[in-house]
C-alpha cells in the first residue's frame, strides 16, 4: 500500500530530475578542464548577460559565469578554490594584495591588443587610469573595466537641497533614513575623509575618531541598515532618504527613479578602478584573455555600459555612447555622476591596501560599530 | 471550546501561510516591485523557462535531494538494522556518533565539512555537496527506521533462521518490510531536508555550482527576482498535487 | 589565510593504516562467524561518520588550536573573549615605532562575547515564544475529539517545503515601510511602523521559520499518549486544567525537550535571517563566523568560535538530556 505510494514519489521525482536535465542542456560537464570554457568570476550584476551570450556565439568558448558580493569575499575564494576562476574582477586595493600575495598572471597583451597600454590602436583607456596606478605601476596584470566614486544618493522630494558634506550623514533631521554601506574600507574611508583624513590613514587616532563617529551615527539612530547590494533597489522604492553608494548604482537608481540624485560630498571621497585580473591558477589562460579583449571590444564595452551604468574606461565605447546617430545618443560627458568634474576628482582618493597585520586594526574596529546597539 | 480551539489553530495556520500566499502573489505581478501590483501576467513564468542558471540550480537541488534520499536511506536503513543487533557498548557509541551530527549547529557542520575538503585538496562543487548531504540525511533515517525495529517481535526473524532461512533472506523478507514505514518515513524526511538544506550547502559547494538556496542567496543581495518566485510557486504546487494524490491513494486502499 | 592546505604525510599514514585496520576487523569478524553478522551492516555508516564528521570535527579542533604558521596557541580562544586581542598587538607595536603613547587606545573589544550573549538572548525569545504558542497548538491537534490530526500535521508541514530563503525575504515585503502591512497602516489613515531592520523582525523570522520543529516533536508525543489517562485523571475528580497541568504535561515532557532542542540550536546559529531582516544591524554568532571564515578569511579565529559554539550547544543539551534521560522525544519523525 504506502509502496505504492513511494514508487509514485520516487517516479515523479525521478522524472522531474530527467526534465530538468533535459530542458538543461549543458551541466556540470563544462567544469572538466578539458572543455574549451573561462570561469569567470564577477561581482553580482556587473554584466550585460547578452555580452556573455555573444561571446560564446562567436568564440565557442563556454562562460561560466560566478558572482561574489565584496572583494574581501572574492580573495578568500580564490584562494580556497585553485583553478576554479580564469578572470576575477577585484578593485584596485584587491589588486594590489593579490599583486603582492603573487597571485596574479602576467597578462599577455599580444592577445589582448584592445586594452594594450603599449599600443597606439588600444581602445582603454582615460588618460587619469593610464599613469602607471600605484597598484600595478607597470599595468602587467590588470585591465581596468569599469570606474567610479562613492557619494551619497539621495531622494529629492525627502531632501530638496541637501548640505553638500558628509555631515548630512550625521544628520538628526533624517531617524532611520540612511543606508550605509556594510563594507569595512567603504565606511571607513569616507568618514576618515569627513574627518578630513586620507580614506588609506594608517593613523590609530584618526581610525578610533573615524569608529567613534560611526558609532555615534548608529546611536543617533539615522542608521536604517547596512548592506551592500540590496540598497540601489530599496533606494528606487523610498525606503530611505540617503545612501552611500557607488556611482554605478546611483546612475542605476536613477534611471528607475528620477526623484534620486547623486552628489560626492565636498570633503571629497574615493574614486576606484576594478579591473580584469588572471589568477596564476587559472587553467585557462588563452580563454580568459580572450575574454577580457572582448569586453574591451568598443562595441561590446559600450553594450556593457548601457546594462551596468557605471563609468567606462574605453574611450571607444565612450564615443559610441555619446554618437547622436547612434544607438545610444547618450550625453555621457555632460552626466555628472558618469563623469565627474576634474575638481571632484582631484578631490577623490585612491584605495591603497592596507597591510595584513594593520587589517585587524580596520576589521577589529568595523566589528565594535557592528556591535553597537 | 472547540470553536476557540480552531480558531487558534486557525490563526497559527495563516500566520504560517501569509508569506507564501504574498510570494504567489507577486509572482502573477506584471511588474517587478514587491509592493506595488501592476496588473496580472505569467510573464515571469515564460521567463522562468528561459533562466538557465535557475533551471540549473533548479537541477541541482532535485538530483542531490534524491540521490542524498537514495543513498542516504540504503546506509541508514543497513546502519539501523546493524546498531539494533549490536551489543551495549558498542550500541551506545553509534547511537552517540548518529545523535552528534544532530547536536552540531548546520554552520559547524558546514564548514568543518568546508574545511575537510580543503584539506584533502578535493575540489568542492557537485559530488562535495552531495556527500555533505548524505552525511547530515543518514542519521534522521537511523532515528526513523530504528524505533520501528524496536517495535519488532525478535522471534520472527530467529524463527525464521531457524526454519533454514538464510540472514540475508530473513533480512529482505522479515525484517525490512516490518520497518517499512520507518524507511518511507526516513526517505521522505532526507528528501524534504536535502531539498530546505542552505547553510551546509553554501559551504561545500564552489560558486559554479548551485542549488536553489545558495542561488537565492546570492539573488537576495541584488534583489529577488520575482522568476525565482515564479519557480517556487510552481515547485509549490507540484508538491501539493503530488500530496493529495499521495492522500487519495492511502485513502482508497484504507477504504477498500 | 594558510597558504599550504595539504596534509602532513603522517596524517595520510595514520588515515590509511586507519582504513586498512577498520577493514582487517570486518574479514576477521566475517571469518569467525562464517558470514555477516547483522551488526556489520553498521560498519559502512560507521566509516561515513568517522570520514565525514568525526574528521572535520578533529580538524576544526586543530584549526582552533594553531596559528597561521600551523604552530600551538590560544590565541585564537584569547581572541573569542578579547575581539581587540589581535589588534592592541599592531596599536603597541605601532606606539613603540613612532615613540608615542598609544595605551588609552589599548582596551578589551567584547564584540564577540557580548554576540554571543545576544544570539543565546534572541534563541532563549525564539524558544519560549514557540513554546508558548507552538504548544497548544500541538495539544488541540492531538485532541481526539477534533479528527483533524494528520489533515492538520500536513497543513504544518506543507509551508516547509517552499524554500526557506524565500519565505524569509517574503517576510520582508511585508514588514518594508513600502510594504503590504505598512501601506495597509496608511490605507487605514494609521502613520506607518518601522518594522524591518529591527530585532523584532528578526525574532518574528526565526519564530516563522522554527514554529514546526517545536509543534511536531509535541504533537507526536501527545498524539502516543494513552488518552485514558486523562479520562481516568478526570474521572478521579480533575477538572480540565488540572488534568492537563498534572497529566497531559508531565507526560509530554519528552516532546517538549525535543522541541526545545530543535528551535534553540538553530536559532542561535541562524546567519541568514538576521541579514535579511536586520538589515545588518544587529549581528548573530553565525554572522560573526562566517565573517571570520569567508570575509576576513582568518580560518583559525573562525574554527575557535565554531568550537565553543559547538562546545556550549553540547553542555546545553546535555543538561536537557538530564530533564529527559531516556532521550525519547520524538523528533520529526
Amino acid at each position: 500500500m504506502k509502496k505504492k505510494s513511494l514508487c509514485l514519489l520516487l517516479v515523479l521525482a525521478l522524472s522531474l530530475v530527467c526534465l530538468c536535465a533535459c530542458t538543461v542542456p549543458e551541466g556540470e560537464e563544462q567544469a572538466s578542464p578539458s572543455a574549451n570554457v573561462v570561469n569567470v568570476f564577477n561581482w553580482e550584476d556587473y554584466i550585460a548577460p547578452e555580452v556573455l551570450t555573444l561571446f560564446e556565439e562567436e568564440t565557442g568558448i563556454h562562460v561560466n559565469y560566478m558572482c561574489f558580493t565584496t572583494c574581501e569575499d572574492m580573495i578568500v575564494q580564490v584562494e580556497a578554490n585553485p583553478g576554479a576562476f580564469d578572470v576575477c574582477f577585484p578593485s584596485d586595493y584587491i589588486i594590489q594584495r593579490m599583486v603582492e600575495k603573487d597571485m596574479l598572471a602576467e597578462i599577455n597583451f599580444d592577445n589582448v591588443p584592445n586594452a594594450d597600454p603599449r599600443s597606439p590602436q588600444t581602445c582603454q583607456t582615460l588618460d587619469f587610469l593610464l599613469e602607471s596606478p600605484s597598484f600595478d605601476p607597470d599595468i602587467k596584470y590588470h585591465v581596468p573595466y569599469m570606474w567610479g566614486t562613492v557619494g551619497i544618493l539621495y531622494n529629492t522630494t525627502m531632501i530638496p537641497e541637501p548640505e553638500d558634506s558628509w555631515h548630512i550623514l550625521w544628520d538628526e533631521q533624517y531617524q532611520h533614513n540612511v543606508f550605509m554601506m556594510d563594507s569595512v574600507r567603504d565606511s571607513f574611508g569616507i568618514t576618515l575623509r569627513y574627518l578630513g583624513e586620507s580614506v588609506n590613514s594608517l593613523d590609530i587616532p584618526a581610525l578610533f575618531a573615524a569608529r567613534d563617529k560611526l558609532v555615534e551615527q548608529k546611536q543617533m539612530g539615522v542608521v536604517k541598515a547596512y548592506q551592500v547590494d540590496e540598497t540601489k533597489d530599496k533606494m528606487v522604492a523610498g525606503e530611505a532618504a540617503l545612501a552611500v553608494v557607488w556611482s554605478g548604482d546611483a546612475m542605476y537608481a536613477i534611471d528607475l527613479n528620477e526623484d534620486l540624485d547623486y552628489f560626492v560630498p565636498s570633503e571629497g571621497s574615493n574614486v576606484w578602478v576594478d579591473g580584469a585580473v588572471i589568477p596564476k591558477t587559472a587553467k585557462n589562460k588563452e580563454n580568459a584573455e580572450a575574454f577580457i579583449n572582448f569586453l574591451c571590444r568598443p562595441d561590446i564595452a559600450a553594450m556593457n555600459w548601457d546594462y551596468i551604468w557605471y563609468s567606462s574606461p574605453n574611450k571607444g565605447a565612450i564615443e559610441l555612447v555619446e554618437d547622436p546617430e547612434g544607438d545610444y545618443a547618450y550625453d555621457y560627458s555632460g552626466n555628472h555622476v558618469l563623469s565627474p568634474s576634474d575638481e571632484t576628482l582631484a578631490n577623490c582618493e585612491w584605495f591603497k591596501d592596507i597591510p595584513e597585520d594593520f587589517l585587524s586594526v580596520y576589521e577589529g574596529l568595523w566589528m565594535d560599530v557592528k556591535n553597537t546597539k | 471550546m472547540k470553536f476557540l480551539k480552531k480558531t487558534y489553530l486557525g490563526l497559527i495556520l495563516i500566520f504560517l501561510y501569509i508569506p507564501i500566499v504574498v510570494l504567489i502573489i507577486q509572482s502573477f505581478n506584471a511588474g517587478e516591485s514587491r509592493a506595488l501590483w501592476e496588473g496580472f501576467s505569467l510573464h515571469w513564468y515564460a521567463e522562468l523557462f528561459q533562466d538557465e542558471r535557475i533551471l540549473n540550480a533548479l537541477y541541482v537541488t532535485l538530483s542531490i535531494a534524491v540521490l542524498a534520499m537514495i543513498v542516504s536511506t540504503i546506509l541508514g536503513t543497513l546502519a539501523a538494522i546493524g546498531i539494533h543487533a549490536m551489543r551495549k557498548r558498542p550500541q551506545a557509541m553509534m547511537m552517540t556518533l548518529t545523535n552528534l551530527p544532530n547536536t552540531m549547529p548546520d554552520i559547524v557542520t558546514g564548514i568543518s565539512l568546508m574545511l575537510l575538503f580543503l584539506f584533502t585538496r578535493v575540489e568542492r562543487g557537485y559530488v562535495t555537496m552531495l556527500l555533505a548531504h548524505i552525511t547530515f540525511d543518514t542519521p534522521y533515517v537511523i532515528l526513523s527506521v530504528l524505533p520501528k525495529l524496536k517495535q519488532m517481535n525478535r522471534h520472527t526473524y530467529e524463527a525464521a533462521l531457524d526454519l533454514g532461512a538464510t540472514p540475508l533472506y530473513a533480512l529482505v523478507h522479515i525484517i525490512i518490510p516490518q520497518c517499512k514505514q520507518g524507511i518511507i518515513t526516513g526517505a521522505m524526511l532526507a528528501f524534504t531536508l536535502s531539498l530546505d538544506d542552505f547553510t551546509i550547502s553554501y559551504f561545500t559547494t564552489s560558486p559554479l555550482v548551485q542549488n536553489l538556496s545558495t542561488l537565492i542567496y546570492s539573488a537576495t543581495r541584488t534583489g529577488i527576482d520575482p522568476t525565482l518566485n515564479a519557480l517556487s510557486a510552481l515547485m509549490f504546487v507540484a508538491l501539493l498535487v503530488l500530496l493529495l494524490i499521495v492522500n487519495r491513494r492511502t485513502a482508497e486502499e484504507k477504504a477498500q | 589565510m594558510r597558504s599550504d592546505m595539504t596534509l602532513p604525510s603522517w596524517a595520510w599514514i595514520v588515515m590509511v593504516a586507519g582504513l586498512v585496520a577498520f577493514v582487517t576487523m570486518i574479514v576477521v569478524s566475517i571469518r569467525r562467524h562464517q558470514g555477516v553478522k547483522r551488526s556489520l551492516f553498521a560498519s559502512p555508516y560507521a566509516l561515513w561518520m568517522i570520514i565525514f564528521t568525526v574528521l572535520p570535527v578533529i580538524l576544526i579542533s586543530y584549526y582552533a588550536f594553531t596559528d597561521v604558521n600551523g604552530a600551538f596557541t590560544l590565541d585564537n580562544f584569547k581572541n573569542f573573549w578579547d575581539s581587540h586581542y589581535e589588534m592592541n598587538k599592531v596599536i603597541a607595536a605601532e606606539g613603540e615605532r613612532l615613540g608615542v603613547d598609544y595605551s588609552a587606545y589599548i582596551q578589551r573589544g567584547s564584540v564577540n562575547v557580548d554576540t554571543l550573549v545576544y544570539s543565546l538572548w534572541m534563541a532563549f525569545k525564539c524558544t519560549l515564544i514557540c513554546l508558548i504558542v507552538g504548544y497548544p497548538a500541538a495539544l488541540f491537534m492531538a485532541d481526539r475529539h477534533m479528527k483533524l490530526g494528520s489533515t492538520l500535521v500536513v497543513l504544518f508541514i506543507i509551508p516547509m517545503w517552499m524554500n526557506f530563503l524565500l519565505r524569509t525575504v517574503a517576510w520582508m515585503s511585508l514588514l518594508e515601510d513600502s510594504g503590504l502591512i505598512n501601506n495597509f497602516l496608511r490605507w487605514l489613515g494609521l502613520d506607518s511602523v518601522q518594522l524591518m531592520y529591527t530585532s523584532n523582525a528578526v525574532l518574528l523570522g526565526m519564530v516563522y521559520n522554527f514554529l514546526p520543529f517545536m509543534v511536531f516533536p509535541i504533537y507526536t508525543v501527545l498524539s502516543k499518549m494513552d488518552y485514558r489517562l486523562t479520562e481516568a485523571s478526570a474521572d478521579l475528580g480533575c477538572n480540565s486544567f488540572q488534568t492537563l497541568y498534572k497529566v497531559t504535561m508531565p507526560l509530554s515532557l519528552p516532546g517538549v525537550i525535543s522541541g526545545i532542542t530543535m528551535v534553540f540550536m538553530p536559532s542561535v546559529t541562524t546567519f541568514f535571517i538576521p541579514r535579511v531582516l536586520g538589515g545588518g544591524y544587529t549581528m548573530m554568532f553565525g554572522d560573526l563566523i562566517e565573517a571570520k571564515f569567508l570575509t576576513e578569511g582568518n580560518w583559525n579565529a573562525g574554527s575557535a568560535l565554531s568550537l565553543l559554539m559547538m562546545l556550549l550547544i553540547l553542555v546545553s543539551l546535555s543538561i536537557l538530556r538530564k530533564v529527559d534521560p531516556n532521550g525519547e522525544g520524538g523528533g520529526l519523525a
